[in-house]
């Protein structure tokens, strides 16, 4: 007899009815099945370790979110240009340069300026403003309201409000008409309360008609205990020399633009002398803190998950060995080493994924845990979550090529020596 | 199709009947040329001299010996465990000594029955679980797995208890089980290590009555044993004494 001869009773049995897909899934289903309370034990590390980069991420989101949401509110779309100084030699500030009077008209053609407006203080001489000119040398000093001039487009760009009338606007600017806008306090201290029959208030014996009062400016609340007067009044009647800032409302994550195109704006020959204080990008702070957090967090999270592949791996090779028989008869039954070892890699990989799916739900109920204690709006990408739940399953799967390998090398002989 | 049709078809087909009589002549199931096993050492352990062993379909041989006399060794040959050392050894005609691996393998997942002394079943599988590990191996078509399942238990009167856990069932129960296990797959031989070895005298009556029935049906059976009651209720007895077969008569 020759060997081809001897080949042809072999069967070759069909691919499908071959140790397949199916049979290694429900055999590794069986083996995890049978152990649960261990089950339970090996997936903690992984659970934890899962868990603890979901809260990671999840939380630093979530803080990000909060952190921009204050921030944005008011710091991020606010910026201001002053003249630069430089300290004399007697020790005082002294302006290097002036700010152009047509700052705010500069300003606001570049993208990204929202509002501008010009303000400066307007030095009256030691004149006192009233709401009636009382000349009674016998009457005590009353408490002076400071004076102030604006352009148009002031209000808007500090955020102020008209409580009643109007703000003035660049025509009174330009025309220098006699009138005043008066801040909320500044109004009550000087009996006004309503412009509708045109008061006036008086700077030293000048009259000044109020078209309006105006409360809120969060950036300069000085102006509500202020007399405003158009820049281009105080100009004419003060003999105002040069505006002392520049405020802006900007967009949202203009700043670093702004603050570019500024300087250059203002004084184009001369940018270096203009001081330009703009929020940071789109939340550079936040971004570095969050990076900082994230940074502890992951590793902490990295290491756990470490531990809990340890774990698996080190339970995974304890059930191979107490699994010993078992595997011989699988062997004596015609099972191939690499049927042995795939079946212990899925197992091993699906406690890994069972321990990812259950990380990633235990941290997802704790970053909503935290966000509602906080009330916070808990943040956190679906894309984090499942990526999470799919690395447990890698990791178990890393876990199981050891034993698994191990698994495959059992000699059935020595294997059936045992029980099962 | 009965149950009973379903597990001697199969047989045939394992067997390839057809085609080995094509060849000429039906050839034994198991056939041993000067086989020896020697376990290297010092000095080198000869664990099976040189031997000759012929098992034709349907022959119920046991192997009689004194622990340490060789018999271990040759239950791990006969059942493709170990290669020998010289010699070949044919199974239904096709040389294995030689064999890959791989072809062992399937060789003895497919021509192969194992019964154990120690049962080998798995404690937290049921009955039926238990035989149908047999069928995901050997190649049994999956249509056909529970089928056969089913009617290799009812064949060990053991229908009754499919889906009771091994751990429920008595020594001889648990042993029938290996049985339906080793003979689902329509193996060319069963071979059964000891298979009395952990059960008491009513239950090792109950297993050998089931080899008897086995055996009535056409199947091949290899007993390996210490135990005369045992091996007085083969066909034919074969006595390994110091790694040497000799056939009693």
């Amino acid at each position: 007899m020759t060997a081809p001869a001897l080949e042809a009773p072999r069967r070759d049995v069909p691919r499908g009815d071959r140790f397949g897909l199916r049979d290694l899934v429900r055999e590794s289903a069986a083996g995890i099945d049978a152990r649960p309370a261990r089950l339970f034990l090996t997936i903690l590390g992984t659970v934890l370790g899962i868990a603890s980069v979901v809260v990671t991420v999840g939380l630093a989101q979530t803080a990000a979110g909060q952190i921009a949401r204050r921030f944005d509110a008011v710091a991020a779309t606010q910026a201001m240009a002053t003249a630069s100084t430089t300290r004399g030699a007697d020790g005082s500030q002294r302006a290097t340069a002036a700010l152009p009077w047509d700052a705010a008209e500069r300003a606001e053609r570049l993208a990204g300026v929202e509002a501008a407006g010009l303000v400066a203080p307007v030095d009256v001489d030691g004149a006192a403003v009233t709401a009636v000119p009382v000349n009674d040398p016998s009457a005590p000093a009353t408490t002076s309201v400071t004076v102030l001039a604006g352009t148009g487009g002031l209000l808007d760009a500090v955020r102020g409000e008209v409580v009643t009338g109007r703000f003035f606007d660049a025509g009174h600017d330009a025309r220098a008409d006699r009138v005043v806008v008066l801040g909320a306090r500044a109004a009550d201290r000087l009996g006004v309360s309503r412009v509708d029959r045109q008061p006036s208030v008086f700077i030293g014996d000048r009259a000044y008609t109020v078209i309006g009062i105006v409360d809120g400016m969060q950036r300069r609340t000085d102006l509500r205990d202020a007399v405003v007067l158009p820049a281009g009044t105080a100009r004419a009647d003060f003999g105002l020399a040069a505006p002392e800032e520049l405020h802006l409302r900007i967009a949202v994550g203009a700043g670093p633009v702004v603050g570019e195109q500024l300087p250059v704006a203002l004084s184009p020959n001369t940018p270096e002398t203009v001081t330009v204080q703009v929020p940071g990008g789109s939340g550079g702070v936040r971004e570095d803190v969050q990076a900082d957090i994230s940074t502890i967090f992951l590793a902490l999270g990295g290491v756990a998950l470490l531990i809990g592949g340890l774990g698996i791996a080190n339970v995974t090779l304890l059930s191979v060995m107490e699994r010993t028989g078992e595997i011989g008869l699988r062997r004596a039954l015609g099972a191939r080493r690499r049927d042995i070892a795939a079946q212990f890699v899925l197992e091993s990989a699906t406690v890994g994924l069972l321990g990812g799916m259950v990380g990633a739900s235990l941290g997802v109920a704790v970053v909503v845990a935290v966000s509602a204690a906080q009330s916070w709006t808990p943040i956190l990408h679906l894309g984090v979550v499942l990526l999470a739940a799919a690395g447990g399953g890698v990791v178990g799967l890393l876990a199981g090529v050891y034993p698994a390998l191990k698994a495959a090398r059992v000699e059935p002989i020595a294997a059936l020596r045992g029980g099962v | 199709m009965t149950a009973l049709d379903l597990l001697a078809g199969g047989d045939a087909d394992v067997l390839g009947a057809g085609d080995a009589a094509a060849a000429g002549g039906v050839p034994p199931v198991v056939e041993l040329r000067g086989v020896a096993r020697e376990f290297p050492g010092d000095p080198p352990v000869l664990a099976l001299r040189p031997s000759d062993l012929r098992v034709d379909r349907g022959d119920y041989l046991s192997v009689v010996g004194p622990s340490g006399s060789g018999k271990s060794t040759l239950l791990h040959l006969l059942g493709l465990l170990d290669r020998p050392t010289s010699g070949e050894y044919l199974l239904d005609g096709e040389p294995t000594s030689a064999a890959t691996e791989a072809r062992r393998t399937a060789l003895r997942g497919g021509r192969i029955g194992f019964v154990f002394q120690q049962f080998h079943l798995l404690p937290h599988r049921t009955v039926l679980d238990n035989v149908l590990l047999a069928t995901l191996y050997s190649g049994v078509p999956r249509a056909e797995r529970r089928a056969r399942a089913l009617a290799a238990l009812d064949r060990v009167h053991l229908g009754h208890r499919l889906t009771f856990l091994p751990t429920t069932l008595s020594g001889g129960e648990r042993q029938r089980v290996a049985v339906a296990r080793a003979v689902v797959a329509s193996p060319g031989v069963l071979l059964a290590d000891e298979p009395t070895g952990n059960l008491d005298t009513h239950n090792s009556a109950e297993v050998l009555d089931l080899f008897d029935e086995l055996h009535a049906d056409g199947l091949t059976l290899v007993v390996i044993t210490h135990d005369d009651v045992v091996s007085a209720r083969a066909r034919r007895r074969v006595r390994i004494a110091d790694g040497l077969l000799t056939e009693l008569a």
